[in-house]
């Protein structure tokens, strides 16, 4: 362990947790309202990425661009196209695979990883878009003296900092919209019991409706974080899959685990860079998924899960 | 053997009811299509040999996933990376120990296998898509030892070595002609094996694990041993399958694929071929490779039409065409083209009568 990097690498790998813990939260909010595991997130995670950078006009020569939007209307366009694909998806490729067994979901799941991974590729290309619109140059450093560490400071790029605080503001949002709201608690409802929730009332196909469109947004804001902080390319479905983990690290059932989760994802990544064995350094990529076969073997229901009993 | 039987088409004795080939035409199409398969190296051109050759040995591996999946019910994502094991442990021994091909074929698949009940033994604590993690796990963590350890025996960075072609005594299997034959062989071997496997107390052990395994506990299935053996033989078909691989592409390693992607691909390959069943493998096999031609010469074509986007055209179609058809088959026909082939055999015998 290098330990003057370590206040570095911790504070770096906690940001970047918050994006992991976003798009986390996009795949437990589905689980929870329709018990679908969406192995697709990922793809839908880099599509929103693409969507938000095809709507600034990134894909055109500049000045020639079909449309061309500042970030933020691009970003908003974006969203509700999402919302849309998230609404056409539940529609069209879940509603009949309702009561199927949980292979034949998974794979529906997967399947449309591989048609978005096509569709994108065809739509956009299959190189790295560096001209993301960014809103903070790479060399805007917030400097927080730190005495011990590297250079007795922390430095933090502005791009991290912001997508930091917007990922856990949206993920608060979320998390109290599920909690506190009207419709929010009928989505609990239905994740309780379909038959419940329809003996009270609640409409269980708008419920799953709504929450794939949820989800869609989410992952669009998630993707553009990460887009702004590393391009837009076909990779970013692979950077998402690290969200796995982070779920069930927190517990397939618990919103805010997936959050915390996130973090602990971001911290470890950022951790192993921080050692001094070269091996270990490039074992950022695979540490998530350490962690994950560690966490199935001792406590496979996660930190915040429910414990599931089964009956013949 | 689900099929219902013709009235008057009964067994006098215990050889009859067993055997696999029951009746003449049973006989007929093994014969022909044994013929077809030996004889096609020399009525078909290489691209067309080619192609058979990579089919033969992607059935083996979809045919290892097929136990593990389709009897066993537990779901692997990990069948490309336990191809790669096979492939690195069958060119390691041909190179540093000089041992022969055909004798590092049956050692990679046990090392394969081996691999295998490590990551197997995660089965034991979870099950249904906890366990779908695990082996994404194993899919990432495989490839990346591969590319990040002992460097000088692997490639290192390069992700690829070269593999030597195989030899026995005089005769060289340079070609992909002659190359074919050992991929077939292997192939009629694993298939005889997977038609007595799921006939016999191993495979109804599965298959009552997949239903439900807690009701197979308490009749006695012992869930340790069952779940570790379905993933040792996954595994180890997974392994004869990469060794073979890598000596037909001459070289093996992340270069050359073995990704995640891959492993999705034998999945859809084995639901599309229909789940469980022993002709599944043969179908969704042949049906893939086929369709990723097809797009690929669709992508050719519009890739003419349109040069200035030829990059993002040539390969695009190929996740497209299979995530549809693996969308398609599971809304319209979940079970799988073998169930459909059930449903034509049972169209014809009944006919002019109901479907």
């Amino acid at each position: 362990m290098n330990w003057s990097l370590v206040p570095q690498q911790f504070v770096t790998g906690l940001l970047n947790g918050g994006t992991i813990g976003l798009i986390a939260l996009g795949i437990v909010l589905i689980y929870k309202s329709s018990e679908v595991f969406n192995f697709a997130h990922g793809h839908l995670v880099m599509f929103g990425a693409f969507l938000t950078w095809w709507f600034t006009g990134g894909g055109a020569e500049p000045g020639a661009a079909l449309i061309d939007l500042p970030l933020w209307a691009a970003l908003i366009a974006a969203l509700i196209a999402s919302m849309g694909i998230g609404l056409l998806i539940e529609r069209f490729a879940l509603r009949p695979m309702t009561g199927q067994p949980l292979l034949a979901i998974m794979l529906m799941t997967l399947g449309l990883a591989q048609l978005f991974e096509g569709t994108t590729a065809v739509l956009f290309g299959v190189e790295l878009k560096s001209n993301f619109p960014a809103p903070f140059s790479p060399s805007d450093v917030l400097v927080i003296p730190f005495p011990g560490a590297f250079g007795d400071a922390i430095r933090l790029k502005y791009t991290l900092v912001a997508t930091f605080v917007v990922a856990t503001v949206a993920a608060s949002l979320f998390i109290w919209f599920f909690n506190s709201t009207k419709t929010g608690l009928a989505m609990r409802a239905t994740a309780e019991d379909h038959e419940v929730a329809r003996s009270v009332g609640i409409k269980v196909s708008r419920v799953f409706g709504l929450s794939w469109g949820i989800a869609g947004v989410i992952a669009t804001l998630g993707g553009v974080l990460l887009a702004t902080v590393s391009g837009v390319s076909l990779n970013l479905s692979t950077v998402a899959l690290i969200a796995f983990p982070a779920i069930l690290l927190g517990g397939l059932e618990s919103l805010g685990g997936a959050l915390l989760g996130g973090f602990a994802i971001g911290l470890v990544q950022a951790l192993v860079q921080a050692s001094r064995l070269i091996e270990v350094r490039n074992s950022s990529e695979i540490a998530p998924y350490l962690l994950l076969l560690v966490v199935l073997l001792i406590r496979p229901e996660g930190l915040f899960g429910q414990k599931r009993i089964e009956r013949i | 053997m689900a099929m219902l039987r013709p009235a008057g088409d009964f067994d006098r004795s215990y050889e009859q009811d067993m055997a696999l080939l029951r009746q003449p035409w049973h006989y007929w199409l093994l014969g022909f299509s044994l013929l077809a398969a030996f004889t096609l190296p020399l009525w078909g051109d290489a691209y067309l040999v080619a192609t058979a050759n990579q089919i033969a040995y992607t059935i083996i591996a979809v045919q290892g996933l097929n136990i593990l999946t389709g009897y066993t019910g537990q779901i692997s994502l990990s069948q490309a990376a336990f191809m790669l094991v096979g492939g690195y442990a069958s060119a390691l021994l041909v190179i540093h120990a000089g041992l022969s091909f055909f004798v590092a074929l049956p050692l990679a698949a046990l090392a394969a296998g081996a691999i295998g009940l490590i990551f197997g033994l995660t089965s034991l604590r979870v099950k249904g898509f906890y366990l779908a993690f695990a082996t994404l796990a194993a899919q990432f963590i495989i490839p990346w030892l591969s590319r990040h350890t002992f460097k000088e025996y692997l490639g290192g960075a390069n992700g690829a070595i070269e593999v030597p072609l195989p030899q026995l005594g005089t005769v060289n299997f340079g070609e992909v002609s002659s190359y074919f034959y050992i991929s077939l062989v292997v192939l009629l071997i694993t298939t005889a094996l997977l038609f007595n496997i799921s006939r016999t107390r191993l495979g109804r052990a599965f298959v009552s694990i997949r239903d439900n395994d807690l009701a197979a506990e308490l009749l006695g299935v012992n869930l340790f041993t069952y779940k570790l053996r379905a993933f040792f033989i996954a595994a180890m078909l997974a392994g004869l399958a990469g060794a073979i691989k890598a000596h037909s592409q001459r070289g093996v390693g992340t270069e050359f694929g073995y990704s995640l992607n891959e492993s999705i691909l034998y999945l859809g390959m084995l639901v599309i071929g229909g789940l469980g069943t022993n002709l599944g493998p043969f179908l969704g096999v042949a049906f893939i490779v086929l369709l990723e031609d097809l797009s690929d010469l669709l992508g050719g074509v519009l890739a003419a039409a349109f040069p200035e986007l030829s990059g993002q055209l040539l390969t695009s179609f190929r996740p497209i065409f299979f995530g549809l058809a693996l969308m398609l088959f599971l809304i319209y026909e979940p079970r799988g083209l073998a169930h459909r082939w059930q449903l034509l055999r049972a169209g014809w015998r009944l006919r002019p009568f109901a479907r």
